[in-house]
């Protein structure tokens, strides 16, 4: 849902700015809040030059207080404000966590206010030794939520459209732009107004063999795998980059597995109750008939995500794993 | 009990040691041979040093980040901080956490993790059972002027105060938290305003004097021992360096930098035992020259150490 604009390249760290830059010129309700984002510009940079622009007030250095900076934004949405709080890594929203799932969450459900509010957060594994706390993935952590939505970009068009989608929506969403694509992955991205709707998968490579399903940087890595077998094994492989966690587009990814009949899904968050195992449940119930084998998931490991490369390759699932993945589910 | 020569010039060598540690870290991390990122306290050594060597052996430190100083107090060697920063096999995380996160129990050495500052309410943690248990022991922990700004600080700081748990509450203040100054963290003129908020005592001191610092937390510290509670301690003194070594602090003003340059607490312990008649060039060149041989030998023996195997990763999630 573009307006007649051209497409130019971007990264997907200059796509997620401007959604932010053109919201922010659009409605005057729209505001930054965060740690070290005005002058610093953000940790990584997002919004650097932002407070020159827009000034203090629409941009503002928190103190280091996640919880009240998610509560503060809820309390200012209610009142008609467009809050986007960034929290610094996604990790620390672990700090803010109460007023998500108790107050935040909840409001629209018990009293009938909507609460247009943004959080975005960096999020996932770096391949760069981010270690513990700077490389988690916690979209399974807000699923288990209802009453707020999550987004995962996993290329710049997406990165910019989502998040103008989010900051439109009258309801909080979590967004985690993946820290690993924002300067890594360049791609077209609409110069207008770009709008990609919440809870709408995309067929990132159509394919006959098999179906990834995948989000986030595990999107970016089963292309990766899908292009290696292409060209080295002729296994046609499909990916469905999922783009919205919650609401999440099942019609979509059944509709690929009928097609495909067989399906791995990749996630990096931890294995056990990731998200991926409700994508895997929900082939498993209503996409059994089209199954020519069993769901494969393939996932961080059950441990905490270790620093030293050695071992952070060893937790995170790459585009070779996801490739051996997809020749076992082949042969099946 | 007062400082002893010999303590003084303790104080200093760590201080010492602390720095040519950095030092070595900071070129070692230049050069790509480090697993993370690296954060140092340049500049602030007195406190880390001050504070740990006040404590008894058996009293436990939580530390911060840029704590160098405390854990080479309590014995933890340079080779063993080398080798946690190179994640090697045989170091105190394995390579599954990086920094400073040393946890050591069997020298009273909680390892923090990166969200701030939640080391704060475990140290409280740490007392409450020393009170509970009677025993005349003391928690310590450590958190920057930022950190103060989150309520993880309000609850334990509150509780601790309650139940009058013997724990030092030793803040850093360093200037800065990454880029945000103090005004923008507090509306008071300092942290230590907060002590009577909370119904316990509080002092500031000059963090860069590091026989101020180990004062300070020794008062603390036997008020704890005596079921006194808790303190606040504000340590004034100012980050020499980037927040990390990737941030070039170009927020930082010149004039600031230079003003604390001044300052510089190795420098200015330095002087007051030369002055004392303690400290001459003879010890200095010997002191230089055996920090320089030893941490050359730590960086070596930690390069030399096993790298983690793959199949590690699975290990360690619980206990047995
Ligand atoms: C809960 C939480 N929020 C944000 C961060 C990111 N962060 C790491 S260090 C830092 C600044 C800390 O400043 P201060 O407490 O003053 O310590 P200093 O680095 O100055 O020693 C921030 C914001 C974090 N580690 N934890
Ligand atoms: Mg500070």
């Amino acid at each position: 849902m573009s307006t007649g604009s051209a497409m130019r390249t971007l990264t997907y760290h200059e796509a997620v700015r401007e959604a932010l830059w053109q919201a922010m010129e659009a409605d005057p309700a729209v505001f930054l809040m965060g740690e070290d984002i005005a002058a610093y510009g953000g940790v990584y940079k997002v919004t650097a030059g932002f407070v020159d622009r827009f000034g203090a007030d629409r941009v503002i250095d928190t103190p280091i207080a996640e919880n009240a900076i998610i509560g503060a934004a809820t309390g200012a949405a209610l009142v008609g404000m467009r809050p986007i709080a960034e929290i610094q890594f996604a990790d620390f929203i672990a700090c803010g966590l109460d007023p998500l799932v108790n107050m935040t969450s909840t409001i629209h459900y018990r009293w009938g206010q909507p609460v247009p509010l943004v959080v975005r957060a960096p999020a996932g594994a770096t391949w760069a030794s981010a270690g513990p706390f700077h490389s988690q993935s916690p979209e399974a952590w807000f699923a288990q939520i209802p009453g707020l939505k999550v987004v995962m970009p996993a290329t710049p068009a997406d990165a910019k459209g989502l998040l103008t989608a989010a900051i439109r929506d009258p309801n909080p969403v979590i967004v985690l732009e993946q820290k690993y694509l924002y300067r890594r992955l360049s791609g077209p991205v609409p110069e207008g107004e770009h709008v990609v709707p919440l809870g709408r998968a995309a067929v990132a490579r159509p394919g006959r063999d098999a179906t990834v399903v995948a989000w986030g940087s595990m999107a970016f890595k089963a292309l990766e795998a899908a292009r290696m077998l292409a060209d080295g094994d002729g296994i046609d492989v499909e990916v469905v980059d999922l783009r919205t966690i919650v609401p999440w587009d099942r019609d979509a990814v059944l509709a690929s597995v009928a097609r495909t009949g067989r399906a791995v899904v990749v996630y990096e968050a931890h294995r056990t109750a990731g998200f991926g195992a409700e994508v895997a449940a929900t082939i498993a119930e209503d996409g059994f008939a089209d199954l020519d084998a069993p769901v494969v998931r393939l996932a961080g490991l059950d441990t905490p995500i270790p620093a030293h490369p050695v071992l952070e390759a060893a937790y995170l699932p790459d585009e070779h794993a996801i490739a051996d993945a997809l020749r076992r589910l082949v042969a099946y | 009990m007062p400082l002893t020569p010999d303590d003084r010039r303790q104080l200093y060598r760590f201080m010492c040691l602390s720095r040519a540690v950095e030092d070595a870290a900071w070129a070692l991390a230049g050069q790509g041979r480090l697993v993370g990122r690296l954060y140092t306290s340049h500049g602030q050594e007195a406190i880390p040093v001050g504070a740990a060597y006040a404590l008894r052996p058996d009293d436990v430190i939580a530390p911060m980040y840029r704590d160098m100083g405390m854990h080479l107090v309590r014995g933890v060697a340079p080779v063993e901080v080398f080798a946690q920063y190179m994640g090697k096999r045989g170091s105190s995380n394995a390579g599954k956490d990086s920094g400073l996160h040393i946890g050591d129990m069997a020298r009273g050495i909680v390892g923090m993790i990166s969200v701030l500052p939640d080391s704060l309410p475990v140290a409280v943690g740490v007392a409450l059972a020393f009170k509970l248990r009677r025993e005349p022991r003391v928690a310590l922990t450590s958190f920057g002027e930022g950190a103060a700004s989150t309520g993880a600080f309000h609850e334990a700081v509150n509780m601790a105060a309650v139940m009058k748990v013997p724990v030092v509450l030793v803040c850093e203040n360093n200037g800065w938290a990454l880029s945000t100054p103090p005004e923008r963290e507090f509306a008071t003129a300092a942290i230590v305003d907060r002590a009577p908020a909370y119904g316990i005592p509080g002092v500031q001191v000059d963090g860069n004097d590091v026989e101020a610092v180990h004062a300070a937390v020794a008062e603390a510290a036997a008020r704890a021992r005596a079921g006194g509670g808790p303190t606040l301690i504000e340590c004034l003194t100012m980050r020499m360096r980037g927040h990390s070594i990737i941030d070039p602090a170009d927020y930082v003003p010149r004039a600031q930098l230079d003003a604390w340059a001044a300052r510089d607490p190795l420098a200015g312990q330095r002087e007051r035992l030369a002055a004392a008649g303690l400290w001459d060039d003879a010890r200095e060149a010997a002191l230089q020259a055996e920090l320089r041989a030893e941490v050359d030998a730590a960086v070596h023996a930690a390069e030399a150490m096993e790298d983690p195997l793959p199949g590690d990763v699975h290990t360690g999630v619980f206990a047995a």
